[in-house]
C-alpha cells in the first residue's frame, strides 16, 4: 500500500495531476472525516478538506517520504481545522449545548442495554450527540481521540500526524477519554 | 476519584492495550474490591464504545471533481508524456507517418535516378534517360525523376516514376510499361513492390528448408 502510495507520488511531484487525483480517490474519506470530526459542520468540512488536499498538492515537494504519506496529509487537515477553530465565533458550543437534553435520554437508554455491540445500527440522535460530546473536548484532546477512535491510528501514527512525541499522545487520550467520560456519566 | 492515581494510569495502560500480565491483574484484583474504580472504569469503557459507534461520515460525491478543478493548471508535458503512455500504438502509427512522410517526399523529389535490372546501358541526359539504338536491356528497367526515351530494346518492364516515357516505335518493350506520376500511386507500387518482395523472399526459403 504504502509502496503504491509512493510511486503515485513520484508521478505527483512530476506535475501529473491525475496521479493526484488517485491520492484523492484513496484519502478524501478520512480527510473529510477528520474535519468534519473536528469543527462538527459538513459544509466548513467539504470546505477544510479540499483546502488540505489543495496545500498537499501545492506543497508535495516539501513532503518526507521516509514518512507516511497519510500522516503528512492528515497533520495538514488537523491544523487547517485548528486555524478555523480558533477564528470561530466563541457561541458556535452554546448552540451545541441545546440538544443536550436529549442526550441525556439517549444515555440513559444506552447504560439499560450495556456495552454497544458493534455492528449495532445507532440513532441518528445518538450520531448528533456524539459529535456534540467531541466538541466540547478543547482540540488538543479532540484531535486526539479522533485520530485514535475515529480513524483508527496506532499511538505512533498519531504522534506523526500531530507531530508530538507518544507519551504527549498518551496524555492527550488519557485526558480526552476522562473529559468525554465525565460528560457521559449523566445515568 | 477515592483510589489514588496509580490505579487509573493503569486503567488507561490497559485501554490503550499497552498493559502487561501483572498490570493487568493488579487492576482486576482492585476492581474487585472497589466499587468507584470498577464504575470509572465501566464508564471509561462504555465512553470508548459510543465514540467508536460514531459512524464514518463519507466526503461528498463531487468532493474529488472540486478539488481538482482547484489546482493549479497542469504544465503541457506531462498531460503529453500521458497522453502517449495511454495510446502507444497510435503514438507509434503517428511517429512512423511523420518519418514515412519525410522520407517519401525526400525521394520523391531526389536527382534523376535509374536502375538497370540487367545487362544492358543506357545514355543519360539532364532530364532525360535514353536507351540508345542499338542496346537490349535484358530485364527491367526502373527511372526515377526522369524522362525516358526507349530507341533500342528492353526485354522486361519498364517503370518511370515522375516521368514520362517516349517510344520510337511499339512492341520494343516486352514487358509492361508503367508511368508513376502521383505520390499516391508511387506509394501503392512501393508497397506492392514489398509486399512481392516479401512473399518471394518467403518462397525461397520455403523451397529452401
Amino acid at each position: 500500500m504504502e509502496d503504491l502510495v509512493q510511486r503515485v507520488i513520484k508521478r505527483v511531484r512530476k506535475g501529473d495531476q491525475q496521479a493526484f487525483g488517485e491520492l484523492i480517490d484513496l484519502y478524501q474519506h478520512k480527510v473529510y472525516q477528520i474535519c468534519f470530526r473536528m469543527v462538527g459542520n459538513r459544509q466548513e468540512a467539504e470546505d477544510l478538506g479540499q483546502e488540505a488536499f489543495l496545500r498537499a498538492y501545492l506543497n508535495i515537494d516539501s513532503y518526507d517520504s521516509s514518512k507516511k504519506f497519510s500522516s503528512w496529509l492528515f497533520r495538514i487537515a488537523t491544523n487547517l481545522s485548528i486555524d478555523r477553530l480558533r477564528k470561530k465565533k466563541p457561541d458556535y458550543h452554546l448552540d451545541a449545548e441545546i440538544a443536550g437534553s436529549e442526550g441525556l435520554t439517549m444515555y440513559s437508554r444506552l447504560a439499560a442495554d450495556g456495552d454497544l455491540p458493534e455492528d449495532q445500527v445507532v440513532s441518528l440522535e445518538l450520531q448528533e450527540t456524539i459529535q456534540e460530546e467531541i466538541m466540547q473536548l478543547p482540540p488538543k484532546y479532540r484531535s486526539a481521540i479522533i485520530m485514535k477512535y475515529i480513524e483508527d491510528l496506532s499511538l505512533k501514527e498519531i504522534g506523526e500526524v500531530l507531530n508530538i512525541p507518544v507519551p504527549t499522545v498518551k496524555t492527550r487520550i488519557h485526558r480526552g477519554r476522562e473529559a468525554l467520560r465525565k460528560r457521559l456519566r449523566h445515568v | 476519584m477515592a483510589c489514588n492515581s496509580d490505579t487509573a494510569a493503569l486503567m488507561h495502560k490497559v485501554l490503550d492495550e499497552i498493559a502487561d500480565e501483572k498490570d493487568k491483574q493488579d487492576l482486576t484484583l482492585h476492581l474487585q474490591s472497589c466499587l468507584e474504580c470498577r464504575e470509572h472504569f465501566e464508564e471509561l469503557k462504555r465512553t470508548i464504545a459510543i465514540v467508536q459507534s460514531a459512524s464514518r461520515v463519507k466526503a461528498p460525491e463531487n468532493f474529488k471533481k472540486s478539488v481538482m478543478a482547484r489546482l493549479p493548471r497542469e504544465k503541457r508535458r506531462p498531460a503529453v508524456r500521458r497522453w502517449l503512455q495511454t495510446h502507444p500504438v497510435v503514438a507509434a502509427a503517428a511517429l512512423f507517418l511523420i518519418f514515412m512522410t519525410g522520407y517519401l517526399f525526400q525521394i520523391w523529389h531526389a536527382p534523376q535516378e535509374v536502375a538497370v535490372m540487367g545487362e544492358g546501358h543506357v545514355v543519360k541526359g539532364s532530364d532525360i534517360v535514353i536507351v540508345p539504338e542499338d542496346v537490349v536491356i535484358n530485364g527491367d528497367l526502373i527511372v526515377h525523376n526522369s524522362d525516358v526515351r526507349i530507341e533500342g530494346k528492353v526485354k522486361g518492364d519498364v517503370t518511370v516514376i515522375n516521368g514520362r516515357q517516349y517510344m520510337a516505335s511499339a512492341g520494343q518493350v516486352t514487358g509492361q510499361i508503367k508511368e508513376v506520376n502521383e505520390i499516391l500511386g508511387w506509394i501503392w507500387y512501393q508497397i506492392k513492390h514489398l509486399f512481392t518482395g516479401l512473399v518471394s523472399l518467403h518462397e525461397i526459403r520455403g523451397f529452401s528448408l
